[in-house]
């Protein structure tokens, strides 16, 4: 299995290895920026184009991912030496279906208004392949802390930039941030909205644009 | 033997069992807090049609206060029971659930708004209304005054509109346009209101009492509220009639 290099590699720095060692740093940050889990290796595009035409709902979707992708890592971590290997991603998708199950219940007991808007995105959480990605590629081989960390580096590399988009469209789309009317606020209430921004093509702009200027700076290549 | 086939077999069972009781038991524990946003949810659109609600209002305590509801069917009888005998409660009917069956056999709900002096008297009748959009189902109240003729207020909602054009029905700037339009025209006929095609901008139509200004783009989502509202209000109109008419509404038991 092509986990074990990775686990006989952790297993020479058990024990003496910080708990925010450099390589553990390099879990979280990596897919922050050069291994972006949506600019770089086009992930979990769906939900970035359909949550992200107002922040509110868009924050609350970066939480719901993040809850899901750390403790699915976290749970398919720990079972990792259980699981049968023939029937791994079913397990995989049993748990992110409970966790996302969870989520959406749970939205729908304390804010409502909030399950009205995400609901049926809420459930495709499910179908990101960015969370299916994480925990093919790095839970199944990794510790459980590791593996956290990981889940909190994908996580935020998508929330932040889901919520980058989510600013642009709301602000150009609908005039406003987190609902607040920023144009009225400074004097230009005649600001035209661009209707373009509150369809999903506004959003294939936006993220366009921010990977250009993503990858314009890294010097990122597909190759 | 972590690849044998009752291995597999065994660990997915155990699985299922693990996931099941984990969901079923968050299932039960969240379902009475899910049961109170949801009537606080209903609770809310019927009073959003007649007041302004702001975030922190107790809906709850004021639609206590100030809503009376009942259930009518077509022919504006009141509905007590169903078949089994068990109360019919105007809050728990599903608008959308009746509206999958024939017009005849529906139940309309009917919420009274009453003075918050005298419960007498009914300051509005807010009604359900319920249709389709462009991409799916739309839904709202239209609160009439207690001559069931100037609309004294509408809250829509949807399911699926496009953001910024049909979804534009959700939003206050569209619904205060029918605020005071009337659904009566003078010889007492319902002519409902329509919404126009093409979007004016500014107090357009202010001078006609059955049209308002459309919404730009959303023709189709236009088309559905004005099915919409005519439609149910001709659903009602023999419960109006016999209101009007200062007839006793007869109670039976269906």
């Amino acid at each position: 299995m092509a986990d074990t290099a990775e686990q006989t590699g952790s297993k020479t720095l058990k024990m003496d290895e910080p708990l925010l060692s450099k390589r553990r740093r390099k879990i979280v940050t990596d897919p922050l920026n050069d291994d972006n889990p949506i600019t770089i290796q086009v992930l979990g595009i769906c939900s970035a184009l359909a949550v992200t035409v107002k922040l509110e709902p868009t924050l609350i979707m970066s939480i719901a991912v993040i809850f899901v992708i750390v403790f699915s890592n976290l749970i398919i971590s720990l079972m990792r030496n259980i699981i049968p290997n023939r029937v791994r991603i079913i397990v995989m998708l049993a748990v992110i279906a409970s966790l996302v199950t969870l989520v959406s219940e749970v939205l729908k007991a304390y804010n409502y208004e909030m399950f009205k808007v995400l609901g049926a995105f809420v459930g495709l959480i499910i179908t990101n392949c960015i969370i299916m990605g994480r925990l093919e590629a790095f839970a199944m081989g990794n510790k459980a802390y590791d593996s956290i960390l990981d889940g909190f580096g994908s996580g935020f590399g998508y929330a932040w930039v889901i919520l980058a988009v989510a600013f642009f469209r709301e602000l150009l789309g609908s005039g406003s941030i987190f609902d607040f009317k920023v144009f009225e606020a400074v004097g230009l209430a005649g600001f035209p909205n661009n209707g373009l921004m509150v369809d999903s093509i506004g959003a294939f702009m936006v993220l366009g644009i921010i990977i250009w200027v993503q990858r314009s700076k890294t010097g990122y290549v597909e190759n | 033997m972590r690849q044998s086939n009752t291995y597999v077999i065994l660990f997915t069972i155990g699985l299922t069992v693990v996931v099941a009781g984990v969901l079923s038991s968050a299932s039960q524990l969240l379902a009475p807090a899910q049961k109170r946003s949801i009537e606080f949810d209903t609770k809310s659109q019927i009073l959003g049609a007649v007041m302004e609600l702001e975030k922190g209002m107790d809906v709850l305590a004021i639609y206590d206060d100030r809503i009376k509801s009942l259930v009518v069917n077509l022919d504006g009888e009141e509905v007590t029971e169903n078949q089994n005998g068990d109360p019919i409660i105007a809050e728990n009917v599903s608008v959308e659930g009746n509206f999958k069956r024939p017009k005849e056999e529906r139940l309309y709900p009917v919420f009274k708004f009453i003075n918050a002096d005298d419960p007498e008297k009914v300051e509005a009748y807010i009604l359900p209304v319920f249709g389709s959009g462009l991409w799916d189902r739309i839904w709202g109240f239209i609160a009439l005054d207690e001559d069931f003729v100037a609309i004294k207020g509408v809250s829509f909602a949807h399911r699926a509109e496009t953001p910024g054009l049909g979804a534009r029905i959700s939003s206050e700037q569209i619904q205060d346009r029918y605020i005071g339009k009337k659904v009566y025209d003078d010889d007492g006929n319902l002519v409902s209101v329509e919404m126009v095609k093409g979007e004016k901008g500014g107090n357009a139509y202010a001078d006609d009492p059955h049209k308002v200004d459309g919404l730009s783009g959303a023709t189709i989502t236009a088309r559905g509220v004005n099915d919409m509202l005519e439609n149910y209000l001709n659903y009602y109109e023999s419960y109006i009639e016999k209101v009007k008419s200062g007839e006793q509404v007869a109670s039976i038991e269906d």
